[in-house]
């Protein structure tokens, strides 16, 4: 990373296409974790379950992948005789497994027991980071390594494997196909998330769960079942977010807080697309290019430190416009953080 | 009309707790007929309708459908019955189009198609002459609309039976009458419909047989055509109850409150309230009269200080010192403490006014809780209060200590209503006071306002029920879409007069209240 933005900055002296190609590679590189998270939630908060365990989700979604990897790297009698599929496969079904046992846990709590979401969901993210920074540590001293951090090189080259041919197609290719698979899939997840919520049965009745549940029910929809499935699915789509985030955009490096902030930032993001997964592509781009412009402009260690402000800056304007913007299409779901009880009057 | 036996439920219990909702009830509807379930509020009505539905299951008793015994454990197999509800409350989701609405929770073989839905719907409002636009969203939506797109959906599911919960305490006599022909329609396509009411007229006018129920125990099914209404009520009421309101004349009237062009915007900019000028006198009841929405509550709002206006005065002559104040530089709690009161019974019943966790005497307090001298409460006058008004009102609560959200509606607005009485106001402005209450406590209601009337009190009554408005009040005015487009004379005005004032512009604002 270091040596990336050293390059970077050199590059931002003068302008040049590649320049601009380079950011928006970097842009989507950054945007891609912030997409995962906010598809996710798009999806649970449908269901009328606000979810602010989603940034602790992405911690456990990602560490729980690296435990997988870490393991199997291990478990392999040299380097070579590592097998891509497992490679991937591995590190995925464990994010899917620790993501999907957080969901369950707060559906668990906030459909079952009807506890609080604001809470549940606060308390879910500070367990999440730690149970990251936790298991983060263990691995460190498992290596013995110098650094705090694990690296798993060898599983994050298949992650990062981008079409072979995207090299020689300069900055079409850059911009286009300079990624692994995971980014394409974060794309493909947003929109059939947006197809499925707009113009299927299951999405209809997803919708009608987060704003009125009571009809819902009369309507013989089985209220809870719609608000576990989408919880938890959510939740594993978010952990891929954290996947993503270790594996391929830190090069299979896991450093304990090394995510940092962007879980809050992908909440952010489904209020700027207003809970339309589609939007958020575009949305979670621009935002990547937000969190990293301060790289791509010339100025001072202290200037930059202003511009590392920008995606909170725009997230607060984006809150401004949204609760000022009165159309009840992109009010969030009227049932959002309330939990529904047949019998209640 | 056929004489077939469709649905029959024999010795139904209901128990909910230690209260006995339903005892031993006898009810039959009959093919092609149109049964009105007449009881007052508590007799359990809507509890038994509930359990052909699906909402609830009878302790006791068994349900008979064309003649075969059936068990109805959830409202998927009341449907499959042809069992449909269309519950007081609607159960539409507001951002949905009506045809999203109607097909929600079906799972009919085939694609998901809305355009397929969308000319289905069309076709079934086609054939009883329902007007409604498929692909409207519900929040655009008038009530009476809304009430369409419910029927509409219990049809599209197939429904040959269709049970109407007080259907027509929302809308305006015009509408209602117009659900009248389209359920007489249903009637002759021989359909069965069961309407739960309390308003006897419609009974009369609409039904062919009648059941009534009386503190959950059925009472008696008769013809309508025999019957007359205050046979009716006695049965309903069970004992003797006059029908009519008093009205003595205004003694004294003098003008309290002088409202001067004022002008009220809502959150998203439209005009709620345009140029409304009126006056209140004391000893006088005004009425107003509007469909829902039609800016009552702002206005009400505006005199109890509790709305920006924009330009206008409200002017108030304190009867202390004949003093003119102008209302709109002072705080909601020095227009109290002039003695104007707000008394808002809103849909919700609990939504403004009082607090559903706290119990009777900490809602009394609410009103009351500056007077005391330490920093301590002073519960003991407030808790007096609380017992006096659940003694006057006959408020049914196991006690004053109740949180006022376990009480029945009904007994909320009577704790709503009590309190701001209680404080002998000049100014009195109740909105829909009576909402879902039953014919003893409704009337008791009007005694206490006509009670303030005469002791000089100015009173201003929103109410939904013309028939109401006709005889309570002195003088009528009419809001539509926040203007006024008439004051009556209460004694001379007729019902479908005021119906038509109520909707009168509504075609050429029609386009204007969508945008």
């Amino acid at each position: 990373m270091i040596l990336n933005s050293a390059f970077l900055q050199n590059a931002a002296g003068a302008f040049s296409w590649a320049t601009v190609a380079l950011f928006l590679q970097r842009a989507i590189v950054q945007g891609i974790p912030l997409l995962y998270g906010s598809t996710g939630e798009i999806l649970t908060e449908k269901s009328g379950n606000l979810n602010l365990g989603i940034p602790g989700i992405m911690y456990i979604g990602g560490i729980s992948g690296v435990i997988g990897a870490f393991l199997y790297e291990n478990s392999l009698p040299s380097r070579d005789a590592i097998n891509p599929a497992l490679a991937i496969l591995i590190p995925m079904l464990c994010s899917v497994l620790g993501s999907l046992l957080a969901g369950l846990l707060y559906c668990f709590l906030t459909v079952s027991l009807r506890a609080n979401q604001n809470v549940t969901g606060l308390a879910l993210t500070t367990f999440g980071v730690g149970f990251g920074n936790f298991f983060g540590a263990s691995l460190v001293k498992l290596t013995g390594s110098e650094v705090p951090s694990v690296a798993l090189s060898a599983t994050s080259a298949f992650f990062k494997k981008s079409l072979p041919f995207a090299g020689k197609l300069g900055n079409f290719g850059t911009v286009f196909f300079s990624y692994g698979f995971m980014t394409y899939m974060a794309i493909i997840i947003a929109v059939v998330a947006a197809f499925v919520l707009k113009k299927t049965r299951t999405g209809l009745h997803l919708r009608a769960v987060g704003e009125n549940p009571a009809t819902a029910d009369a309507a013989g929809i089985n209220v809870n079942r719609y608000k576990y499935v989408f919880t938890c699915l959510g939740s594993v789509i978010a952990g891929f977010g954290g996947l993503y985030y270790v594996m391929d955009y830190a090069c299979g490096v896991w450093s304990n807080e090394g995510f940092g902030d962007r879980g809050w930032l992908a909440i952010a993001l489904v209020i700027f697309c207003i809970w339309r997964s589609n939007w958020g592509i575009l949305g979670s781009i621009l935002f990547g290019g937000l969190y990293i412009v301060y790289l791509f402009v010339p100025g001072s260690l202290s200037t930059q430190e202003l511009y590392k402000m920008l995606p909170y800056v725009v997230t607060l304007i984006v809150l401004i416009i949204t609760s000022a913007r009165k159309k009840r299409e992109n009010l969030p779901p009227a049932s959002l953080g309330l939990s529904y009880f047949r019998e209640d009057r | 009309m056929g004489e077939q036996k469709a649905i029959e439920m024999r010795g139904i219990t209901k128990r909910f707790g230690s209260i006995i909702a339903n005892e031993g009830v006898d009810l039959e509807v009959r093919r092609g007929e149109i049964l009105a379930i007449l009881g007052e509020n508590g007799s359990g009505k809507t509890t038994l309708m509930n359990m052909l539905s699906g909402i609830y299951f009878p302790d006791e008793g068994q349900i008979f459908i064309e003649g075969k015994e059936v068990v109805i454990r959830s409202p998927k197999d009341a449907f499959d019955y042809k069992i449909g509800m269309i519950h007081q409350h609607f159960k539409l989701v507001d951002v949905f189009t009506a045809t999203e609405n109607i097909i929600l929770g079906m799972k009919d073989e085939g694609k998901y198609n809305l355009k397929d839905a969308a000319s289905k719907v069309q076709a079934i409002c086609d054939r009883y002459g329902f007007v409604i636009d498929p692909q409207k969203k519900i929040y655009e939506m008038s009530v009476s609309e809304k009430q369409t797109v419910e029927i509409v959906k219990v049809l599209f599911r197939g429904a040959d039976f269709l049970i109407l919960d007080e259907p027509t305490a929302v809308l305006t006599p015009q509408e209602t009458e117009k659900l009248f022909s389209v359920l007489r329609k249903m009637r002759d396509d021989g359909k069965s419909i069961v309407i739960i009411t309390h308003k006897l007229h419609e009974v009369l006018a609409l039904t062919d047989r009648v059941t009534v129920l009386r503190k959950g125990k059925f009472i008696a099914t008769v013809n309508t055509k025999e019957t007359s209404e205050s046979e009716l009520t006695e049965m309903m009421v069970g004992k003797k109850v006059s029908l009519n309101i008093d009205r003595d004349d205004p003694v004294d009237p003098k003008d309290r409150l002088i409202v001067k062009h004022i002008n009220c915007r809502n959150i998203e900019g439209r005009k709620i309230l345009d140029d409304i000028s009126f006056t209140v006198r004391s000893g006088e009841i005004l009425g107003i009269a509007g469909i829902a929405g039609s800016g009552q509550r702002e206005l009400l709002e505006s005199i109890a200080g509790l709305q920006k206006l924009e330009g206008g005065e409200i002017t108030y002559i304190n009867p202390a010192n004949d003093k003119a104040e102008d209302l709109r530089n002072k705080t909601p709690m020095q227009i109290r403490n002039l003695g104007v009161r707000l008394s808002f019974v809103p849909e919700d019943r609990l939504g403004m006014g009082l607090v559903g966790n706290m119990d009777i005497i900490d809602n009394v307090m609410l009103r009351s809780y500056r007077k005391g001298k330490t920093v301590f409460l002073e519960r003991k006058e407030p808790a007096d209060l609380a017992q006096k008004i659940i003694d006057d009102l006959e408020v049914v609560t196991p006690g004053p200590t109740t949180p006022v959200r376990r009480l029945s509606g009904g007994n909320v607005q009577k704790v709503l209503v009590g309190r701001e009485i209680s404080s002998a106001p000049k100014v009195l402005m109740v909105a829909y006071p009576v909402r879902g209450l039953d014919i003893n406590s409704s009337y008791m209601i009007y005694n206490l306002l006509n009670e303030q009337k005469k002791n000089g009190a100015a009173i201003i009554f929103v109410g939904e029920d013309l028939d109401v408005l006709v005889e309570l009040c002195d003088r009528i005015m009419v809001l539509n879409s926040g203007k006024i487009t008439g004051i009556v004379d209460g004694r001379e005005a007729v019902k479908e007069e005021i119906g038509l004032l109520m909707t009168k512009s509504d075609n050429v604002k029609g386009g204007n209240a969508d945008g």
